[in-house]
């Protein structure tokens, strides 16, 4: 592991509006240097995509840009970010997302030129290997074309560079649908840090040769998908804190291999990024319950640097589509927060965004920024990734048992059943890596999830 | 009965070595299978399913006994077959073309065994044409599907066009899910039920098979 020590002294250093290591686009929009951005998402209403529905897909999306573009200019939002995450069509055939990346883009330029927004997309390809099944990470027919996207939007104008990819997830689905924590951990911190070594090698390198920024991962299919499971109390709310502080260590190879942030916005573990490899992070929240709901609304603002909706479908609502609704949610979310940084409030403001939710849920107490430092700590004094993730699984499982005892957190009977079920499993995990592999090896179904696609068991 | 009783209780903590072994000795006393599965087995799965839509239990407690369940019917199966018992319905289940999303689906699934009925899984991103070659081949009386995303839901009506030109329709009753999907988006594809959530999928299922039979 690259980092041994954290990024900041303390947990007052986990800010909104600043990161350690900020980035300034080449139009120069700074973030993680004073001020939290908009960035809005988006997708398509309920619609086939095929050469007949093109001329529609390519309107939705210039108009969803547009729509956007002309709201910022009204409230006089100067900063915001796009961004453009591809379906499976559009990465598959990459002409059809560079397409829509290009409309995306010459609204952007005439919004810059004509109003002085400084306004910057991300480009986020659909990782399109997940279609195969099983999945083959490295020999996947469909990495090449999703790299020739990564390519050329990188040269057609896309500053933010950005993929949530999916190493390991054919074994933490089923990891998290039995509360599996050592098969969840062998999917985030062997399987899954493998592959975010073996993708961001190259994203990075494709952004340094293009002059653009190698934002960021998130492990959305992972750690979203407990979330979602928990919020429909399908599986423990304790398994999902667990298994987000675990996927901590899943999403830093990406940085270690030179990302710069800012990450995606769905990827829930950004503040632990920011603490350890101190990059500017997205998230999302309140604002995002258009597309998902969750407990960690307020709280997951507490160090945001990009401030998100997750997505949203291109629907009419009475006030006009949602898109354009959504960005004007995030304009006075982002304008509130930007105005307690100016008056030296955003403190206090951090303060109510983590205390109105932290003791709620115990997937909110550990994206406290306290709990952030904590378990990020236990992350860079691990010898190994999977020492790391024992380590903050174990550490976020220890906040939880803390708030419970104090009295502040309340978890029903089986919730405290499982955290020491858990407990103890985490505690049953070696930290050497191969020792890891051996004793997980009996309960992997090899013909789900090809190792050699990891590198595991290849010269 | 003591045992049937035992076997539920066993089922409903997942325990499934302990499950096969009250089975062999319930068959080996002479009971018969179709009451072993009755009033053992799915009497268990039926107080897990209930606790579990009450938040009483989690996923994984119902995974676990739908395991028990499994370990426990394939030992009936000779017996069920010989005594002409038969499940208790059959369902062709999948993610439809384009979509990759399968946890929702394989929830569906387990629910649906866990009602004592036989599911043939045919995975994630499965074409019209697959579809209906499973139909012709397993003869289900519920086709289930799935979808995740606004692109691909559209997918569900092209599904239900083909078993329609297939003349296979009126065989079937078709059931949609996934969360862009609404009651409003059944009617207007011409599927037979919608349900929002795992649990009350394999009830409808169930009323499905209850009331066309």
């Amino acid at each position: 592991m690259k980092y041994a020590k954290l990024a900041i002294e303390s947990a007052r250093e986990l800010e909104f509006g600043f990161a350690p290591r900020p980035v300034t686009t080449s139009h120069g929009l700074a973030i993680g240097s004073g001020a939290v951005h908009p960035e809005l998402k988006f997708t398509l209403p309920p619609i086939t995509i095929n050469a007949s529905s093109m001329p529609e897909i390519l309107e939705q999306y210039e108009g969803i840009a547009r729509g956007a573009l002309e709201r910022a200019v009204h409230l006089g939002q100067r900063c915001l970010v796009l961004e453009f995450e591809t379906l499976l069509e559009m990465t598959m055939e990459s002409a059809i997302g560079l397409r829509i990346l290009d409309l995306l883009l010459e609204a952007c330029e005439e919004f810059r030129a004509k109003e002085g927004l400084l306004v910057e997309v991300r480009l986020t390809p659909n990782d399109a290997r997940d279609f195969e099944r099983p999945p083959r990470l490295r020999s996947s027919r469909w990495l090449e074309p999703m790299f020739e996207l990564f390519e050329k939007g990188a040269l057609a104008g896309a500053e933010l560079l950005s993929i949530e990819s999916t190493g390991g997830k054919e074994v933490h689905d089923e990891a998290i649908m039995f509360c599996d924590v050592q098969a969840a951990a062998f999917a985030l911190t062997v399987l899954g840090v493998r592959d975010v070594h073996f993708l961001w090698a190259r994203i990075v390198e494709v952004a340094r040769r293009t002059g653009r920024l190698a934002g960021g991962d998130t492990a959305c299919g992972f750690a979203n998908t407990a979330m979602m499971l928990a919020e429909k109390r399908f599986i423990p709310t304790v398994f999902a804190a667990v298994d987000r502080a675990i996927s901590a260590v899943r999403t830093l190879p990406a940085y270690e291999e030179g990302a710069v942030g800012p990450d995606k916005d769905c990827g829930y573990e950004g503040p632990f990024m920011k603490a350890i490899a101190g990059i500017p992070i997205s998230m999302e929240g309140k604002s995002a319950a258009c597309a998902h709901m969750s407990r960690v609304g307020n709280i997951s603002a507490a160090c945001a640097d990009l401030w998100s909706n997750e997505c949203v479908q291109n629907i009419k609502l009475l006030s006009g589509m949602a898109p354009t609704v959504c960005f004007e949610q995030l304009v006075y979310d982002t304008r509130l927060m930007n105005t307690a940084i100016a008056r030296g409030s955003a403190a206090e403001l951090q303060r109510l965004f983590v205390e109105s939710d932290k003791y709620t849920d115990p997937q909110a107490l550990v994206l406290a920024p306290e709990s952030v430092f904590e378990i990020s700590k236990a992350i860079v004094g691990a010898p190994s990734y999977v020492a790391a993730g024992r380590a903050a699984g174990l550490k976020a499982l220890e906040l939880i048992e803390e708030a419970c005892a104090s009295g502040r957190l309340a978890l029903d009977e089986r919730e405290v059943e499982y955290a020491a079920r858990i407990g103890d499993e985490l505690a049953a995990i070696p930290e050497d890596e191969g020792e890891f592999i051996e004793m997980m090896l009996p309960r992997i179904d090899t013909k789900a999830c090809l190792l050699e696609e990891y590198g595991i068991g290849s010269a | 009965m003591a045992i049937l009783d035992d076997i539920s209780a066993f089922l409903q903590k997942g325990k499934a070595k302990e499950v096969k072994e009250l089975v062999q000795l319930a068959l080996d006393q002479g009971l018969p299978a179709k009451s072993i599965l009755e009033d053992g087995l799915m009497a268990g799965m039926s107080i897990i399913g209930g606790k579990f839509k009450r938040n009483e239990v989690f996923v994984p407690e119902v995974l676990i006994a739908a395991r028990a369940m499994n370990a426990g019917t394939a030992l009936l199966k000779p017996a069920l077959a010989a005594g002409g018992v038969q499940a208790r319905g059959k369902v062709v289940i999948g993610t439809v073309k384009g979509d990759l999303h399968d946890i929702g689906k394989n929830l569906v699934r387990m629910m649906f065994e866990g009602k004592g009925l036989e599911v043939v899984d045919l995975g994630v991103d499965v074409g019209a044409d697959k579809f209906v070659a499973a139909l012709r081949e397993h003869q289900p009386q519920i086709l289930a599907l799935s979808a995740l995303l606004t692109t691909t839901m559209n997918e569900m009506k092209t599904v239900i066009d083909e078993v329609d030109k297939a003349g296979l329709r009126s065989a079937v009753k078709i059931m949609i899910g996934g969360a862009p999907i609404t009651e409003g988006f059944r009617a207007a594809v011409g599927a037979d039920s919608y349900t929002p959530d795992a649990a009350a999928a394999a009830d409808a299922a169930v009323a499905l098979l209850q009331k066309a039979s």
